[in-house]
């Protein structure tokens, strides 16, 4: 057999949380809640809902990222006087001050990377949805970057979290967290749950159908 | 042999045997399956007991100190939460203290928990809940990032006054090294076939 065999189609569901194949028929529902043999986890043929709950997160994401940006994420009061920073003008203020290599690494940490995600998994959803056959391991490795690059964007919160820590002295220096702190920590961690609620099998569940297709018109070689 | 399926793009095949310290990836999309070790368990095990004790030495020692104007303060990695939370970011103040401190804390335990047992052979009671909850834990753990960011602080703080790092600094960088190595080293389809094998 050349054609390609899907464990769904062979009547195994992949467990999600060990990875242990389970037989469960081709004609399991998803409403019957089976659960894995070896780990105990529920089983499901695919994630559940993968492509609504997905774009409801990255929908979520996108809305707070206005704040996140727009609201100013600390502010810096020195000698009672201080200017609010938002993400954008802390990297601006970086690249100010000659930090170059450090004004890219918030700059990809804290505004490409967050930006990239969302469109990327918007790509994702809309060429499943539409049925895309173009390039399908490209777009599963995409998933795969998507999904393990995310947390760095957690880097701005931190820096926050040790600024407040370190610079408390009272009325010669402190630090005050603003409001765009909070939007921005929802963002990275709502787009975190988008890419872990999309499933990168329904890219190749397509093509699948592909090869039903052709092999019922077709003899196949 | 055993059928295996691939969790990226649920292609279903035979298992082939792969060599020592060898990956097998799947063929049609690439992601990385398994890795075979055969020492998995007893190197992981003494790494998380390393991290562990990096990580209370981590946690009980000042990170970094700071000194403007002759006025010097010291910085726990707690401390960060204690004062984003008395700024009324509270939400903040449990996000930091889960993903830099309590998650990766229970991260540990949960592969000691399971690693413990598995090298004396006990029986363990529950094993299979604390490797999940490992696996879960994954992308929560971001000691890392966090150690990203107080470089950042570093840097940005070094033209306004002088910060001297301490000894829980160097733990932490430890930790992070040690971390990295017990998920490079730690390869759960192995675990998971012991985990079934025991019972």
């Amino acid at each position: 057999m050349n054609r390609p065999q899907t464990a769904a189609r062979a009547g195994f569901w992949l467990c999600h949380g060990c990875h242990q194949l389970n037989r469960v028929g081709i004609h399991a529902h998803e409403s019957e809640r089976v659960r894995c043999a070896r780990c105990g986890a529920t089983l499901h043929r695919r994630k559940p809902n993968s492509i609504v709950r997905t774009w409801a997160l990255v929908m979520a994401a996108f809305i707070l990222y206005i704040p996140a940006n727009a609201l100013p994420i600390m502010t810096i009061v020195s000698l009672g006087a201080g200017e609010p920073d938002t993400i954008l003008s802390g990297v601006i203020t970086l690249i100010a001050a000659g930090m170059w290599p450090l004004a890219l690494l918030v700059f990809f940490a804290s505004i490409v990377v967050p930006m990239l995600k969302l469109f990327v998994l918007i790509y994702l959803l809309l060429s499943v949805q539409f049925k895309s056959r173009w390039r399908p391991r490209d777009r599963t490795a995409l998933y795969r970057l998507t999904e393990a690059v995310g947390r760095w964007s957690m880097l701005d919160i931190f820096v926050i979290a040790i600024l407040v820590a370190l610079v408390k002295f009272g009325s010669i220096a402190t630090i005050e967290t603003g409001a765009g702190a909070s939007a921005f920590a929802s963002v990275v961690v709502i787009t975190m749950f988008a890419a872990m609620s999309f499933d990168p099998r329904l890219i190749w569940d397509v093509i699948e159908s592909d090869h039903e297709r052709e092999r019922s018109t077709r003899n196949p070689s | 042999m055993d059928l295996i399926a691939c969790h990226d793009c649920d292609l279903l095949y035979h298992q082939p045997s792969i060599a020592e310290g060898r990956k097998l990836r799947c063929p049609r999309c690439g992601a990385v399956l398994l890795q075979h070790r055969h020492d998995c368990v007893e190197r992981c095990l003494m790494l998380v007991l390393a991290a562990l004790i990096l990580f209370t030495v981590a946690n009980a020692y000042p990170l970094l100190s700071l000194d403007l104007q002759g006025r010097e303060q010291d910085t726990l990695l707690i401390t960060g939460v204690i004062e984003l939370y008395r700024q009324n970011q509270a939400g903040l103040a449990v996000l930091v203290l889960c993903v830099s401190i309590l998650l990766p804390l229970i991260k540990l335990l949960s592969q000691l928990y399971v690693l413990l047992p598995l090298y004396f052979g006990w029986r363990g009671w529950r094993l299979p809940v604390a490797m999940r909850i490992v696996d879960i834990l994954h992308p929560w753990a971001m000691m890392e990032v966090y150690m990203l960011g107080i470089l950042v602080a570093i840097v940005k703080l070094a033209s306004l006054a002088s910060i001297v790092p301490d000894a829980a600094l160097y733990a932490f960088a430890a930790l992070i090294m040690v971390m990295a190595a017990t998920d490079a080293s730690l390869e759960p389809h192995d675990i998971w076939e012991r985990l079934s094998k025991t019972r």
